[in-house]
């Protein structure tokens, strides 16, 4: 285990070094959290108080997803992995006495924990301080956010799991980026990331609800802001440990097949 | 005339260079299309969704979101296709290649658009024209010839903002060599948000689209007379206002080159 927690901390501490990054991405991720809260206020009023979700539980998705962007995205890969894949570096991972999938697990999740500690807060300082609706009100209860907390975490681990399958794929094609594109533009959408999954039409949500991908930031955001509650909160949170599991034992599957056939083409 | 006809001969072999590289990797080439066409179709159809719900947000109707979307998404993507060597600008001075580029006879502004020509970039194309048919057909858009001509000046006027605030972004370099992605901000943003007319984000929104960055003389001006809510005709002449920000971003530019100092390898 202590190996594995060696990799998180070397990834941690490499990913802490930009900072002028940081000073950009939290501009953006501003921008971007004002202008969505603008426009579903124009939605709200639009639609006379009947959306499917509270205009409060909106803004603080809004703002949790801009905050824990890097927790959840699914785009901003780990591109030294294939980096690695392409240069045939691939050769030393595969030497040293570890698992490469657990490995290469724990240097995501530390890469994605890094870097959302160092965005998420001057994001959620900035979303605590903003003028009346706009603002991030704090989670309904102290249960709602120890289960926020966890719910994060099993989100966090789908994402990287579902991640690694794509990695995965590297070894069997070419042109893995063009792959990832593929995958992120469904992603994107079918995880709430466009629009909160509630504002799908009723039949369109009972297909996303069976797809690995409501399980990630969908579940703790809503949780958060009390529109996931009571009875619903149970079945969510067990499709999130199903799906872990499940893309978990799907990637290591797809890298035993991977491991047989790898053939190492650069030097 | 002649020195005009050269360049444009020049920029074609540039961009066919470019083309027949893609092509190399047809794989690669028909993934990065279809990833891009599906981020923006996704984007498309939760547009879609949010409606199902309502009828007009802000007095737009769906097919009036819709036009208003298919035109910023054409725009950026002829700006991406033509301008993307500016958006890889940074890359260029760090590598010092730009100093390569200083040498030659050329203007380095076509070297520049020449060279990173990517066709690839034209995946989103597909959802606007898409979106632009759509919209087109259930919006309130008016039906007559000076509309055909409005939308070709709101699409052509939105490529020249949008390639304006790539080279704004690419001068930056010259006067830092820290990350200046922060010009995305206002390209990304654009695109993503300008989906709507600005003025359903309320007024200070709409004065800083005015003032600051001229994103209203593309989107909403003109769009006040497309969609029947303004009789004057005049309004869609707005787009042509981008040609004095390119103007502006292209001081701003030469001013940079005349200060640029090498810090490449």
């Amino acid at each position: 285990m202590k190996k594995y927690y060696l990799f998180f901390r070397l990834r941690f501490a490499a990913g802490i070094q930009y900072r002028m990054a940081a000073v950009t991405a939290l501009t953006t991720q501003l921008v971007w959290g004002i202008m969505e809260c603008l426009a579903y206020k124009a939605v709200d009023k639009a639609s006379c108080g009947g959306m499917p979700m509270d205009y409060s539980a909106i803004v603080s998705y809004i703002w949790l997803k801009e905050a824990f962007l890097a927790l959840f995205n699914t785009w901003a890969a780990d591109n030294d992995l294939f980096e690695m894949i392409k240069s045939g570096d691939i050769s030393y991972e595969l030497c040293r006495p570890l698992s490469v999938y657990a490995m290469w697990f724990s240097r995501n999740v530390g890469g994605r924990v890094s870097e959302a500690l160092l965005r998420c807060v001057p994001v959620l300082l900035c979303a605590i301080v903003m003028p009346g609706p706009y603002r991030l009100g704090p989670p309904v209860s102290a249960e709602v956010f120890g289960l926020f907390l966890l719910t994060v975490v099993l989100g966090l681990g789908v994402t990287v799991a579902f991640c690694m399958l794509v990695y995965m794929l590297c070894f069997f094609t070419i042109s893995p980026q063009g792959w990832r594109m593929v995958f992120t533009g469904g992603v994107d959408f079918l995880s709430g990331h466009l629009i909160p999954l509630p504002f799908f039409p009723a039949k369109y949500l009972r297909v996303a609800q069976n797809l690995p991908f409501a399980y990630m930031h969908n579940v703790p955001f809503r949780i958060y802001s009390g529109d996931l509650a009571g009875k619903e909160i149970l079945p969510a949170v067990l499709g999130q440990v199903f799906w872990l599991l499940a893309l978990i034992f799907a990637g290591l599957l797809v890298w035993k097949l991977a491991e047989k056939k790898i053939v190492i083409q650069g030097g | 005339m002649k020195n005009v006809r050269k360049t444009l001969t020049l920029y074609c072999k540039y961009a066919s260079v470019c083309v027949k590289s893609a092509m190399e990797y047809k794989m690669s080439f028909l993934l990065m299309i279809t990833g891009r066409f599906l981020l923006t179709f996704t984007e498309f159809i939760a547009i879609r969704f949010l409606f199902s719900g309502l009828r007009e947000i802000k007095g737009y109707s769906y097919g009036d979101v819709l036009l208003c979307f298919s035109i910023i998404q054409m725009s950026f993507t002829f700006a991406e296709l033509f301008g993307n060597g500016f958006k890889a600008f940074s890359g260029m001075v760090k590598r010092g290649e730009f100093d390569r580029i200083l040498l030659r006879p050329v203007s380095p502004i076509l070297q520049i658009m020449g060279t990173r020509f990517e066709i690839g970039r034209v995946g989103p194309m597909i959802t606007a024209v898409i979106t632009l048919w759509l919209g087109i057909q259930e919006s309130h858009v008016l039906r007559n010839p000076w509309a055909c001509v409005t939308i070709a000046l709101m699409i052509s006027g939105g490529t020249v903002l949008f390639i304006s605030l790539f080279i704004l972004g690419a001068s930056f370099c010259f006067f830092s060599i820290q990350d200046t992605s922060l010009i995305n901000v206002l390209t990304y943003g654009a695109k993503t948000h300008g989906k709507y007319p600005v003025d359903i984000y309320g007024k200070g929104i709409l004065s800083f689209c005015t003032y600051v960055i001229p994103y209203t003389l593309i989107q909403y001006y003109p769009l006040q007379y497309l969609l029947g809510k303004s009789d004057q005709w005049s309004l869609s002449l707005c787009p042509l206002g981008a040609g004095v920000f390119l103007i502006i971003c292209y001081g701003v530019w030469r001013l940079g080159v005349r200060n640029y100092k090498s810090c490449g390898s």
